[in-house]
């Protein structure tokens, strides 16, 4: 078990470091900073001493190490555009994207499975016809045009939600803001979160309906039915959790997706987060807004890896149960 | 002699296809007594899954029951109602099937597995139900059952899940054990142990069982009668030693024929020239009759029932007027 998340937590580790390196070529490739840092009269002195007071003539290799270290600190620089450390503008703007893909995620995710399952064991009824239909419209719908649609129907015409912002937010901590205090904040949020989550529910519904289908039609099924087990217990205690067993790991790729992908919903509904930020970020070239960016999408997938793994661990005996005769 | 304990009356087994349907059982009759072992042979395809599948109401749609009856002792269980026939199964007939690496519920203890089971069909409370559940594994040969109880299926092997499995047929005690070839996934080692754990306990429990088996070794060594299947018909049934050393029905002969000796275990009985139709090309007449060597005439007009001979019952035109 430790020596487990010990080698999950190198490889981990690694992943991040090659996202860094990645990240810090960035800096490399795009351009010269230093013209984005001073004006179009600055001599060539002054470019030179600011040149070496940054470290750009050490050699790369020290440059990158310095990157690293600066970046476990959280120091990712100043943004060029903003012209703020770029880590108090990603803490300031984190909270809006992470309560956007929470509420995306847990509705992805509940719904996802909720009808799967219901699809899967009401094959024939009419209901579960019209989901799968309908799950049609969420899987080749792109995201922005599910946006443009809802705000249309809800913001426009029945007036009812709000088209952009994240409405009356609380300040929790001196970072942290949230909308999920105030009424108008959970107003703010169901447009985006549907728009948000409704690929990965679909995705996730359909994956799941697979499954279990799968699962029904298995020996130890029949087998259970054979020996006369209530179709309840048959259902939710003998297929549920077979099914869901490889739907972790997708799930948990979702939900790193959706706040991955939180770039498109947050730009069609102006919601003030790191995502779009990001995209002003890629308009400016913003550099040290990017890498850091990049670096931080790549910990939540890292992160959430992590946490599939480990929750494969703790679901599936067989994985706990050969570890535990492995070390005997 | 006995009432029967189960008795299948010309049940028609049909998949609709398309415009037209195939037959997969067709006309099938047989009984099994109380307490005995009856044999069920006959190739691959020949209806002997279906069989059990139909017994047990587990048909897979849509393959469906289109004709006939099934009785289990006085009640007629073949048009019964679900929730009814659930409280059926487990408890009065239950199915072995063939393949113990799958049989199992890979995320629950062999202890979930048994006590639910268990707890399904007798009124007992959670300690009862496990100390009775130990008393079952101890009994069809797990070693240190009280401790192995807690168990995942995948940390026992083949032979011993397939004790496992034959623990849960029997946790309800039921009258009748459906065994679909319980060894012919395992090892050839332990094949007759298998055999020999299923028949202890069918005879301390008084269970009959119909034994699904390609191994003619098993059908002398543990059947009292054996029912042999060709295409969806029952094409023989006798007593095992009639069937073993005088069979009547021509293709009976011609598995026997095969069989170097019972010592020696064979898998497959198809060495018979030509193999068994498929169910959308079934001949007319004695479906048996293209590779038949004894045929005649009336075999590609007229369809053989089961006749009653001295010996046995026999679906072939050779023996009619021979009826007893
Ligand atoms: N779902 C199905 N659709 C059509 N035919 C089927 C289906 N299931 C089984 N059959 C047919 O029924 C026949 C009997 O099958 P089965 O009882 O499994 O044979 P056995 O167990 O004797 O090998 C086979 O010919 C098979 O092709
Ligand atoms: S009925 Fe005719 S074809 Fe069929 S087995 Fe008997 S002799 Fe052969
Ligand atoms: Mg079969």
């Amino acid at each position: 078990m430790i020596a487990m998340l010990i080698r999950r937590i190198i490889q981990a580790a690694m992943v991040m470091l090659v996202v860094a390196f990645i990240s810090f070529s960035l800096f490399q490739f795009v351009g010269d900073p230093i013209n984005n840092m001073v004006g179009q009269e600055a001599s060539q002195q002054d470019r030179a001493e600011l040149r070496d007071r940054l470290g750009l003539n050490d050699p790369i290799p020290i440059q990158f190490f310095r990157f690293v270290g600066n970046a476990v600190q959280g120091e990712f620089g100043i943004s060029y555009r903003m012209a703020r450390p770029v880590s108090d503008v990603i803490a300031e703007r984190l909270p809006a994207t992470l309560e956007l893909a929470l509420v995306s995620g847990v509705l992805a995710i509940s719904l996802g499975i909720g009808l799967g399952v219901y699809t899967a064991l009401r094959r024939d009824g009419w209901l579960s016809h019209f989901i799968m239909s309908s799950s049609l419209i969420g899987v080749s719908l792109p995201t922005f045009l599910i946006g443009i649609l809802l705000i249309y129907v809800f913001s426009v015409e029945l007036q009812w939600l709000p088209s952009f912002g994240r409405g009356e937010t609380v300040q929790v901590t001196e970072n942290w803001s949230t909308g999920l205090l105030t009424l108008s904040g959970w107003k703010s949020l169901i447009l985006p979160s549907i728009t948000l989550g409704l690929f990965q529910l679909t995705l996730l519904m359909r994956l799941v309906r697979a499954e279990m289908l799968e699962v029904l039609r298995t020996d130890y099924i029949k087998f259970a039915r054979a020996r006369g087990i209530k179709q309840r217990s048959i259902h939710f205690r003998h297929a549920l959790k077979n099914t869901l067993l490889p739907v972790i790991t997708i799930a948990g790729l979702q939900l790193g997706s959706i706040i991955a992908f939180a770039i498109i919903t947050e730009t069609v509904f102006q919601w003030p987060g790191v995502g779009l930020l990001f995209i002003n970020a890629i308009r400016f070239v913003d550099i040290p807004f990017m890498s850091a960016y990049l670096l931080l999408i790549a910990l939540v997938f890292v992160i959430i890896n992590l946490i599939v793994d480990l929750l494969y661990f703790a679901v599936d005996p067989r994985l706990r149960v050969t570890k535990r005769s492995a070390s005997r | 002699m006995t009432e029967p304990l189960l008795s299948v009356r010309d049940l028609v087994v049909e998949f609709p296809k398309r415009k037209t349907r195939l037959t997969a059982l067709d006309h099938v009759t047989f009984d099994i007594y109380p307490g005995e072992i009856l044999g069920m042979v006959g190739e691959s395809g020949a209806g002997k899954s279906l069989t059990g599948a139909a017994i047990i109401g587990l048909l897979e749609p849509p393959g469906h029951i289109a004709a006939g009856e099934i009785w289990l002792k006085e009640q007629r269980i073949d048009k019964l109602p679900y929730e009814q026939m659930r409280r059926l199964r487990g408890k009065r007939i239950a199915m072995i099937f063939q393949d113990p690496l799958t049989s199992l519920n890979p995320i629950l203890t062999i202890a979930d597995q048994l006590i639910e089971t268990l707890q399904t069909h007798l009124p007992l409370s959670d300690k009862d139900a496990r100390a009775r559940a130990i008393q079952l594994l101890d009994e069809v040969g797990i070693p240190a059952a009280s401790k192995r109880i807690d168990d995942y299926p995948h940390q026992f092997s083949g032979g011993m899940r397939q004790r496992v499995v034959i623990a849960l047929a029997l946790a309800g005690e039921p009258e009748l054990i459906i065994a679909d070839e319980p060894t012919t996934a395992l090892d050839v080692s332990v094949q007759a142990q298998i055999i020999d754990v299923l028949k202890r306990m069918c005879h301390d429990y008084g269970t009959a069982v119909m034994l699904v088996t390609h191994d003619m070794g098993v059908i002398a060594e543990a059947c009292d009668r054996v029912a042999v299947m060709y295409a969806g018909r029952i094409a023989e049934i006798g007593d095992v030693r009639q069937i073993v050393k005088d069979p009547q029905h021509p293709y009976t002969q011609g598995l026997m024929g095969s069989i170097p000796s019972l010592t020696e275990r064979v898998d497959r009985l198809v060495q018979i020239p030509g193999s068994m139709p498929r169910l959308d090309a079934i001949p007319a007449g004695c479906a048996f009759n293209p590779r038949c060597t004894q045929q005649f005439d009336r075999c590609k007009q007229q369809r053989p029932d089961l006749i009653k001979t001295k010996k046995g019952q026999v679906a072939c035109w050779l023996y009619d007027g021979e009826s007893s």
